[in-house]
């Protein structure tokens, strides 16, 4: 029996090291983070329009972190500083992603605004930005000879639209572009020193943060 | 006290006590060379001797003579030896040849899906009619299906086939093995169902809905409990490498999976980290010991030598477990984690040499001299090039775990190609040489026509490679771009276009010879061609086609 409890207990230690690492340890430091005070928790409209974003697997080619001056130009290219922990307060399941196919959109929301451009983008992302590789949504619009009351009528660039037809969008990309408008990470939060000098006053301790989070707020 | 410094006061501590662990085994003798325990595999008597089922039978007759050492291969195979097993097949052959050929379906499935995603890269406006058929979730439906149908049926077979050979005894429980068959690949249809419909839990690797994630962890719990029953009847008096890297990896994949898809646990910053714990997990704890465990056993009996030092070997096996659960992080460096997690898992990814160094040692010394027999075997070709890019993967996997290259390479389809280098050029070639090996094995038939395996050997190894050369370049010059803060985004979209087209053509070549081993699995499967069983025989008694499909 000596092996099998040899093999049974190696191999649970070795994985219990591993969650402790990776699961508990962060559980425990991430837990008590309170929401910056910039944060606003999502609408129902975001939240319907945050699971398009999952259920289309955006997540796969768009990253929502912005990392530090010091790896990469996110900043420079107006994806915003560096996020910290406090910044996904209310982000279930996390969309962090791993892929920068397309842009970052931490900050989507700030740097592009209009409702118009969003819609038509989903509706052909190549009218608005040659040489795009993102994948056309036609299905989340409908083409129709005349809008109907209460339709949303994308305004599309010229020559885009089905002659004598009007494109109207569904409730999904009136949703997904709700979402998109409301990813604004521009309200600035502390570094971390001044975190933890202000956690005495506060009910949640802050927790340390990583270098790369030790960013100034953006403009 | 900062709990920065007392997380790294636990890894210190931590590291001691594996330290003392280490020293403690040393003092159990794992110093003094084991060859015993290295040559339980083999029958008294079969040393020296090739045994591969998938070799055509001229092949196989001009080979046993040329690699037999002085002394051995002159003896006949103690007939007792071989008649165990036999018996140790014949109880699993039922539930394995059930995972083979779910295995297969997904592999033509998923590999479809993955052409199909890796084509609207590069034609973006084709096939988007329809919400299933967007890239987002045609991916996914690619990523389960190759990780989950393909992979996780294969090496389960393999798990199946070899513990009751390498325990000498019986498979406990077959009727169970199958249940659980059936509920995992019930779980794997339902989880693509589901995504192709948008229903996923949003997570990379991750994706399954929990509530479908029910029935696969069921149907592990239905596969342990035999197994490890196999395990405590077992009739061998010390566990070969390959039972600690199955039995092991078994045990983690359930875990691994029920904390991972524990629901409503895990929020924020705290659910990536798990996230990229599970998701490297499945890489490093599941498909790379069961690889590894059936290079082990598949490479060492096809050529009739013992592996060189069996310490070597469970020295591997340790160094695995302990620090291949801890790399995940590196997944997020740069993200907004605390930042002794990516230090610790940066270091772990550097540890991660050691145990892929002693098994290229291992493995290399264990072929000196005999690498010329690939020409023949089809089995131990794809072993070789699998144990081959098994180091290279795992090298280039601790690189880019460095900051200066991860920061280039984060973000790109550089991580895509290293992703498919570990599950493809090395897991899955891995598993396509232990099904050549099994199946006669399992069907009493032969392969009915050898010259197809060689075509799906090559078009499987020049697909990789094309998509694994092309993506990279891509991917690098993709970061190169994005990190130039002069140059627009675009411009990291447009240096791209062309390398994902290659990774297109090398995907399709894949494709082509996923169609024909599963054509040729089909074939054998319904018993066509000719009629040959006789190839892989050594002894010539009364019962010399039982001996030889039990070896």
């Amino acid at each position: 029996m000596e092996n099998e409890v040899k093999l049974a207990a190696g191999a649970m230690v070795a994985l219990a090291v591993a969650t402790a690492a990776l699961v508990v340890m962060p559980y425990l430091q991430v837990r008590d983070i309170a929401p910056p005070e910039g944060l606003k928790p999502y609408s129902s409209a975001e939240l319907r329009g945050r699971q398009v974003y999952i259920s289309n697997g955006c997540v796969y080619c768009h990253s929502q972190q912005p990392r530090d001056r010091n790896l990469g130009p996110d900043a420079e290219r107006g994806w915003g500083r560096a996020s910290v922990p406090g910044d996904y307060f209310y982000d279930k399941p996390h969309l962090l992603g791993s892929m920068r196919t397309g842009p970052d959109l931490f900050n989507i929301g700030a740097r592009q605004p209009s409702k118009d451009w969003h819609l038509g983008h989903l509706y052909q992302p190549r009218a608005y930005v040659p040489g795009s590789i993102m994948p056309s949504y036609p299905y989340m619009f409908e083409v129709k000879d005349a809008a109907e009351l209460g339709d949303e009528i994308v305004k599309l660039p010229p020559g885009q639209t089905p002659p004598s037809k009007v494109v109207v969008a569904r409730p999904e990309a009136l949703d997904l572009v709700k979402y998109l408008q409301g990813m604004n990470h521009t309200y600035p939060v502390l570094p971390p020193t001044v975190q933890q000098a202000t956690a005495a006053t506060q009910p949640a301790p802050a927790i340390p943060l990583s270098p790369a989070s030790a960013a100034t707020p953006a403009p | 006290m900062d709990s920065a410094i007392l997380s790294l006061l636990g890894a210190f501590l931590l590291s001691i006590m594996g330290l003392f662990v280490f020293i403690w085994s040393m003092r159990k003798g794992l110093l003094v060379e084991n060859p015993r325990a290295a040559s339980i595999i083999f029958a008294p008597g079969e040393l020296g001797k090739v045994d591969d089922p998938a070799i055509p039978g001229n092949a196989q007759e001009r080979l046993p003579g040329a690699v037999a050492g002085p002394g051995e291969g002159e003896h006949l195979v103690d007939p007792d030896e071989l008649r165990s097993r036999i018996e140790a097949d014949h109880s699993s052959a039922f539930p394995v040849f059930m995972f083979i050929a779910f295995a297969c379906f997904w592999l033509v499935l998923g590999s479809l899906a993955g052409l199909t995603a890796s084509l609207k890269l590069h034609m973006p406006d084709w096939l988007v009619g329809e919400a299933w058929q967007t890239f987002g979730r045609i991916r996914t439906v690619h990523l389960t299906a190759v990780l989950y149908g393909w992979i996780t049926n294969a090496a389960l077979g393999v798990i199946i086939w070899l513990l009751p050979r390498l325990l000498r005894t019986h498979l406990v429980g077959a009727m169970w093995v199958m249940l659980g068959g059936a509920l995992i690949n019930t779980g794997i249809a339902s989880a693509i169902g589901a995504i192709g419909s948008g229903w996923t839990d949003g997570m990379e690797y991750l994706e399954i809905p929990w509530q479908i994630g029910i029935f696969i962890v069921a149907g592990f719990i239905c596969i342990i409990v035999p197994v490890l029953y196999t395990l405590v009847n077992r009739k061998v008096e010390s566990l070969y490498v390959s039972v600690w890297y199955m039995v092991a990896a078994l045990l983690w994949i359930a875990l691994l999976f029920i904390i991972g898809k524990l629901p409503g646990v895990h929020t924020g910053v705290q659910q990536a980290t798990t996230n990229w714990w599970y998701g490297h997990n499945v890489l490093g704890l599941w498909f790379t010991p069961i690889s590894v465990g059936a290079i082990y056993y598949f490479l060492p009996k096809i050529i009739g030598r013992p592996v060189r030092s069996y310490n070597l070997s469970i020295l591997g096996f340790w160094t695995l477990a302990f620090f291949y659960g801890q790399v995940g992080g590196h997944h997020l460096i740069g993200g907004p984690i605390p930042g002794w997690l990516s230090t610790l898992s940066i270091v772990q990814s550097m540890m991660m040499i050691i145990p892929v160094t002693a098994f290229t040692i291992n493995m290399f010394s264990t072929m000196w001299g005999r690498m010329h027999m690939a020409r023949q075997s089809p089995t131990l070709r794809f072993m070789m090039f699998g144990g081959f890019m098994y180091m290279l993967s795992s090298l280039q996997g601790s690189l880019e775990a460095l900051r200066s290259v991860n920061q280039v390479a984060h973000f790109t389809h550089f991580t895509v190609a290293h992703a498919h280098l570990g599950a493809y050029a090395f897991v899955t070639m891995v598993l396509f040489g232990a099904i050549y090996f099994m199946l006669p094995r399992v069907l009493h038939w032969e392969w009915p026509y050898p010259r197809l395996i060689t075509l799906q050997f090559w078009l499987a190894v020049v697909g990789i490679s094309i998509y694994f050369v092309g993506l990279s370049i891509g991917g690098w010059l993709q970061g190169l771009a994005m990190l130039d803060a002069s140059r627009p985004f675009m411009e990291s979209v447009a240096v791209t276009i062309p390398y994902l087209q290659w990774r297109s053509v090398g995907g399709s070549l894949m494709v082509l010879s996923h169609l024909i081993f599963v054509g040729h699995f089909l074939a054998m499967a319904l018993r066509f061609g000719p009629t040959r069983t006789g190839a892989a025989l050594f002894t010539r008694p009364a019962n010399a086609l039982e001996l030889s499909h039990g070896k």
